[in-house]
């Protein structure tokens, strides 16, 4: 029988849930890195037991740790005696190292973004917000770092490069948004291999057709009229995350501040799909792991008010592909709910039927093991959760 | 030798329980100390000082001797008492306040 592996990422360490492929008895290890911010993991599609973990902290910055063994033990890549051996004998311990391309060679990026004063200022590195390993080669990984910029390593996590030109795709007009300004979602697909879409807060999405090296906005149809009055502009949305069904690479989803999206075209035009939902902002979105067409978000209240409208933990599915929306409320508390769900903290497994599973800014981990119908709480005082990744073994 | 107290976290992340013995050439610094630091535990790299500019993190403070030197110079010699392995050389992690 199947089992599945839940990655959860939360504001205190990292904790790794599994159940057999009914999912209805769970085993909670954790905390690993306790203390330590967690923002992401995810494992290999290559390879499920090579994981990968970004561990983060505002006293002592930024580590990359990786295990390889589903998640018993860890390390930070590139730290063992026998790797990477520099002139002093000693390892060179770059697996943390995220420096921006400032080199002629690749293209003489740009090296400052625009600042909420409207001056110019260099990029500096904060954080990494997102990690997307290859789906053919455990080794190679993309990462995705506040300020925004994506970085790749083809060494397992050794050494990381950033692919420049991304900020050569209008960077000087992005800016931070109140979050901060970070590139959180990195969508690739084995159809296309040299194809790879970004999403940045508060800039949009960005496509590369050539593996990385050439980047263009994605931008069109995007609308925020009360955050960017220009109708046209190609950067400064504020998209909060995309996703795409692996079968079905020319369609893509998007969750924005306000707004649930739609493109079906590979991200040439958007168009609006919020539909009949009770709130069109939001933070998450997801597909069906056998339903392309079947889209999940959990609407919140607003912008300044990041809870559930009326106190109700609801997560909304279209059947679909938008417009027409369903709350799904089984097992999701319906009275007092004030929590939020991240952009990462939502995701499916890949069993039929479909798993689907969301953390919470309160701790909570709920599981549904039927496309959402039904949901039960898998874990519920852990800390603030930041992301969740399934892994379907 | 020099001993070295780091923070609870970095000690978990270097794998070391209690205080860091180092071999630091004279004059002993904090760019001496860090540099030894991180040759010896190179996890450590990017975590007390940035990996780009090699200046301290904003909120890792440097003590020794009742004294806070998170803003001398790293060039400046340390105090005879660090230089000499009878005082610690205490990074530590800056009070979060709230």
């Amino acid at each position: 029988m199947s089992k599945i592996r839940l990655l959860v990422g939360t504001r205190k360490g990292a904790f790794i849930l599994t159940s057999d492929g009914t999912r209805k008895k769970w085993d909670v290890a954790g905390p690993f890195f306790g203390g330590w911010e967690l923002y992401h993991l995810k494992g290999s599609p290559a390879e499920p037991d090579r994981l990968y973990a970004s561990q983060t902290s505002s006293w002592f910055g930024q580590v990359i740790q990786r295990s390889d063994d589903g998640g018993k033990t860890w390390y930070p890549p590139g730290t063992k005696p026998e790797d990477l051996m520099g002139p002093d004998g000693a390892p060179k311990g770059e697996s943390n190292m995220f420096l921006y391309d400032a080199s002629a060679e690749t293209g003489k990026p740009l090296t400052t973004h625009q600042w909420y004063d409207g001056s110019q200022r260099p990029w500096e590195f904060k954080r990494v917000w997102h990690l997307e390993p290859s789906l053919t080669d455990p080794d190679t990984l993309y990462a995705g770092v506040e300020d925004a910029a994506l970085f790749k390593s083809v060494d397992g996590g050794k050494t990381w490069k950033e692919l420049a030109g991304l900020r050569s795709a209008k960077g000087q007009l992005w800016q931070p948004g109140a979050g901060g300004m970070c590139l959180h979602t990195i969508v690739l697909n084995s159809g296309h291999p040299d194809r790879i879409f970004v999403a940045i807060s508060a800039a949009g999405t960005f496509r590369s057709d050539d593996a990385g090296k050439t980047w263009r906005p994605t931008n069109k149809g995007l609308l925020s009229k009360y955050e960017l009055p220009d109708p046209d502009a190609e950067v400064g949305h504020c998209v909060h995350c995309i996703a795409m069904h692996p079968a079905r690479p020319n369609v893509l989803f998007m969750q924005k501040h306000w707004d649930v999206l739609r493109s079906d075209d590979a991200g040439e035009s958007w168009h609006e799909i919020s539909g009949n939902l009770p709130s069109d902002f939001g933070f998450p979105i997801a597909v069906h792991a056998h339903e392309p067409n079947t889209v999940y978000v959990i609407p919140i209240k607003s912008d300044s008010e990041h809870y559930p409208p009326e106190g109700k933990l609801r997560v909304y599915r279209s059947k679909a592909g938008g417009n027409e929306w369903e709350a799904l409320t089984k097992g999701l508390p319906q009275k007092d709910c004030y929590v939020n769900i991240l952009r990462d903290a939502m995701t499916v497994d890949q069993l039929d039927p479909c798993g689907i599973y969301i953390g919470t800014t309160g701790g909570q981990v709920y599981g549904s093991a039927d496309g959402g119908d039904n949901w039960t709480p898998i874990v519920r005082d852990l800390p603030a959760v930041l992301s969740v990744e399934a892994q379907t073994l | 030798m020099i001993r070295v107290v780091l923070p609870a976290h970095l000690r978990t992340l270097a794998r070391v329980d209690g205080e860091v013995q180092l071999e630091v050439t004279s004059p002993v610094t904090q760019r001496a100390i860090l540099d030894a630091l991180e040759a010896q535990y190179p996890v450590l790299r990017g975590t007390v000082r940035d990996h780009g500019t090699l200046k301290r993190r904003a909120f890792v403070r440097f003590f020794a001797c009742e004294q806070d030197l998170s803003h001398n110079s790293p060039d400046a010699p340390l105090p005879e008492a660090v230089a000499a392995g009878d005082e610690p050389f205490l990074i530590v992690g800056a009070m979060a306040g709230g």
